[in-house]
């Protein structure tokens, strides 16, 4: 198992100028992570959705890789996005998968079966290659040349679940942020 | 143009006009045959999707890398797409405009169909605008439409209240 710590920080390494699309536990380690936040934009208010609003910003900019850091519960779903992202081949997706085997932000409860392939998944789908990790040595050794081959891939991150002990504050500005993030994106890739 | 039928080669004309670069789309039968002439349509991307409620994320990632989506579900399909029409459209002010398919629309308004009877008033429910198109008579508000959602900033929906007419019917 990886800490959330470690394994964005292994991430964000080879980042390079990279969209990252997050949501759910592994944002507020992003946020701290990221040094290009016109690039970044958290999933703040539409559960679910990362792997299809980092579809579309692959899609419609094809020349800027994306990074994808979705959750298991957050993938469940929305399953149907893996059939869909591998439809479009789109060569510049990395879809990240941050499996804890529970919801972490509703207090730990367990995933409907938390023994779920995602890598298996995603090949069934149509996904370039994929790739599960455990190790945080590995990931880091392995995900350059991960990176470097065109997607889309899904990389299975293994993480230590973090079961939060207060629900989720949702507030004007957290839920004002998501639209700032794309607006600001925007610019930054027009 | 003839009254009362809706073909699919004058709404995608509309839709080239409007500079429109993707169709997000899940195929219905009101919207089966315009499917064919988009994809012949070369300067529009037809992105199929597996379930309606990624249209509307998917739309928002094309808007933010500076393209200029539409998205075409069906009225049931739209009810599905709930959580993400007020998250990631009207929550992020998103300037988009949704085909929908009246499934059950009938003029006279008696129809047995919920998908029909429960679709104003979820559009009114969500402070949606909309425009409903019944035939090639009423494409002029295709681009009210498109006007309305920049102006607002917000979704705006074209309700196909017709299937629309196959293309050897054309003419």
């Amino acid at each position: 198992m990886i800490s959330y710590e470690d394994a964005v920080e292994i991430i964000n390494r080879e980042r390079g100028d990279a969209v990252c699309v997050t949501t759910m536990t592994q944002t507020k380690y992003w946020y701290a992570a990221s040094e290009k936040p016109e690039l970044d934009v958290g999933i703040s208010n539409g559960m679910s959705k990362a792997s299809s609003l980092g579809l579309g910003i692959a899609v419609g900019a094809p020349d800027r890789t994306v990074i994808i850091l979705d959750g298991d519960g957050s993938l469940l779903m929305n399953l149907g996005s893996l059939v869909t992202v591998a439809g479009q081949r789109p060569q510049n997706l990395y879809h990240f998968v941050f499996d804890n085997g529970i919801y972490a932000v509703t207090g730990g409860q367990p995933l409907p079966n938390p023994e779920v392939d995602y890598p298996a998944m995603a090949m069934a789908s149509g996904y370039a290659h994929a790739h599960t990790f455990s190790h945080a040595e590995e990931l880091a050794t392995e995900l350059p040349e991960i990176m470097r081959k065109p997607g889309p891939a899904l990389i299975h991150v293994s993480v230590v679940g973090e079961p939060a002990s207060e629900g989720v504050d949702q507030t004007w500005e957290s839920n004002a942020r998501m639209g700032a993030q794309l607006r600001a994106m925007k610019k930054a890739l027009g | 143009m003839i009254t009362g039928i809706l073909h699919p080669k004058n709404v995608v004309e509309q839709l080239v006009r409007q500079g429109v670069t993707h169709m997000i789309t899940l195929p219905d039968s009101e919207t089966r045959h315009m499917y064919d002439r988009l994809v012949a349509e070369p300067s529009i991307h037809v992105i199929p999707v597996s379930r309606e409620g990624e249209a509307i994320p998917i739309a928002a990632g094309l808007w933010a890398a500076g393209q200029h989506p539409v998205i075409s579900i069906q009225n049931a399909g739209l009810f599905e797409s709930g959580d993400a029409l007020r998250g990631l459209a009207i929550g992020i002010d998103l300037p988009l405009v949704m085909f929908v398919g009246y499934r059950g629309y009938t003029r006279h308004g008696d129809t047995p169909d919920s998908a029909a009877r429960f679709l104003e008033p979820y559009l009114h429910l969500w402070g949606v605008d909309y425009y409903t198109v019944e035939g090639d008579d009423d494409l002029d508000r295709v681009p009210l439409a498109f006007e309305r959602a920049e102006k607002s900033s917000q979704p705006v929906a074209v309700l196909i209240g017709t299937e629309y007419a196959t293309e050897y019917a054309k003419e």
